[in-house]
């Protein structure tokens, strides 16, 4: 095949406002694609229904950010890239999203609790961003806050459901309760971007979501009678680029298409 | 006493306003663009009587797959009238919610046999509480055939992300309900 049939990944800019808005576009396309695995898979219809429509919200929601960072990476001197570049045509390394997103579904407790832990947790980023010094930003997130309370609600439904029903489905649910939860601090700590971010306005520190984020949990595992996991030493690093084995599995997946047929539309 | 001089476009703005009331959302097709509140402006684009039409429209969810071809819609409409050019830009505040659909559109939905959304409560006014199941609603939302409030959530989502799925428990009947947003 011709070299130029093969298209060079790409880089997207290191500014770090430009890295702030791609760890949350990242979040939302990365779950969006993994909630899309549900599709034809959910225990019941409605679930099935439930799951996929999360996942558009959250493809919308990463279009629209991914949009925005690659513009903020052009007026800090990077080449324009557009949602479709970034989305497809990066590298493993260059994807900032959460590792909690990228873990494999699992099965339908691990899904609801991470979709609530992630609801709250992105709900509680919009709310703020929607006062972001980046008008743009502040757009987007006035839409995506509805969309993510919605998110909540229904994730933490099932949550109390399952925490509150059967033997079988209260194991499960703490189960995953207990092997997600050491993946959130990476969620509700700051290094260098945050920094910049709450500096300049752009949007918070994600240590500030670290309070309102545990008081919301403590009320929805209190509710669905689960206890709050202790707190692990162990800190996922998939925001700076360094991310769990499963990361390279589901953009093999995601990206095959546009390395296969370079530009393909339909 | 002031005296403001006519705006020459009055007359194609009204035009395009009353073309684009008979442009169906693809998805729920009781409702036009503009029941909707989709339509925000229509803006002209120079003093020339033929100068560009800016179209203003507020995309309804992020991740809505209808935006496009609502987009496109809107535009061959304006075209198929003779009231172009015209082109489209989407503005994404103030976000658009529920609230924008016109007493003519909520009446509409009603016939078709969709229930209306509730009147959005702002924000977080109203604190979240987990529920195991929806059994009895809060909202009491009416059954858009016999309007019992005696009804019940089948499913948070519906045919559409904008819907959910409800059963009357006086006619009996499944009703699909649009979710305030």
């Amino acid at each position: 095949m011709s070299p130029t049939l093969m298209p060079t990944s790409i880089q997207p800019s290191r500014d770090p406002a430009a890295q702030y808005v791609l760890r949350l576009a990242d979040t939302c396309l990365i779950l969006g694609q993994r909630l899309g695995e549900w599709c034809g898979h959910a225990p019941v219809l409605e679930e099935d229904i439930a799951l996929t429509n999360t996942a558009l919200d959250l493809i919308g929601q990463a279009r629209a950010l991914l949009t925005r960072a690659g513009e903020i990476g052009a007026q800090k001197g990077a080449p324009l890239l557009d949602e479709d570049q970034l989305a497809f045509l990066r590298e493993e390394r260059d994807y900032l999203n959460v590792t909690l997103v990228e873990l494999p579904r699992g099965d339908f407790a691990f899904t609801v609790v991470r979709n609530a832990m992630v609801a709250t947790f992105l709900k509680l980023v919009w709310q703020r961003l929607a006062e972001s010094s980046d008008a743009e930003l502040a757009a987007i997130a006035g839409k995506a806050v509805k969309e993510a309370r919605y998110h909540q609600q229904h994730a933490g439904d099932w949550v109390v459901r399952l925490g509150d029903g059967t033997a079988e489905s209260r194991q499960r649910v703490e189960a995953a309760l207990d092997s997600l939860w050491r993946y959130t601090p990476e969620l509700l700590e700051d290094d260098a971007v945050d920094e910049y971010a709450g500096a300049s306005g752009l949007g918070p520190r994600w240590s500030e979501l670290r309070a309102p984020w545990l008081a919301e949990m403590a009320v929805l595992l209190d509710e669905a009678g689960l206890a709050v996991p202790k707190d692990s030493a162990f800190r996922s690093t998939g925001k700076r680029g360094v991310h769990s084995e499963h990361m390279g599995h589901i953009l093999t997946e995601m990206q095959y298409l546009q390395r296969a047929y370079p530009g393909g539309t339909w | 006493m002031n005296t403001v001089a006519p705006d020459p476009h009055a007359a194609r703005i009204a035009q395009v306003w009353a073309v684009l009331a008979d442009v169906l959302d693809p998805e729920v097709p009781a409702l036009s663009v503009c029941d909707l509140g989709i339509v925000r402006d229509v803006l002209p684009q120079g003093d020339a009587l033929d100068c560009a039409l800016e179209i203003v429209l507020t995309p309804t969810y992020s991740g809505c797959p209808a935006t496009e071809l609502i987009e496109r819609n809107v535009l061959e409409a304006i075209d198929a009238a003779g009231l172009g050019p015209a082109k489209a830009r989407l503005q994404r505040a103030p976000a658009w919610t529920t609230d924008w659909i016109s007493e003519d559109g909520r009446r509409k939905l009603r016939e078709y046999g969709i229930a209306p959304p509730c009147t959005l409560a702002a924000g977080d006014a109203v604190p979240m509480r987990f529920i195991s199941r929806r059994l009895a609603t809060q909202e009491a939302i009416a059954c858009p055939r016999c309007a019992s409030t005696h009804t019940t959530q089948l499913s948070a989502y519906g045919s559409t992300a904008c819907k959910s799925l409800y059963r009357c428990l006086a006619c009996q009947e499944p009703f699909e309900y649009f979710k305030p947003i």
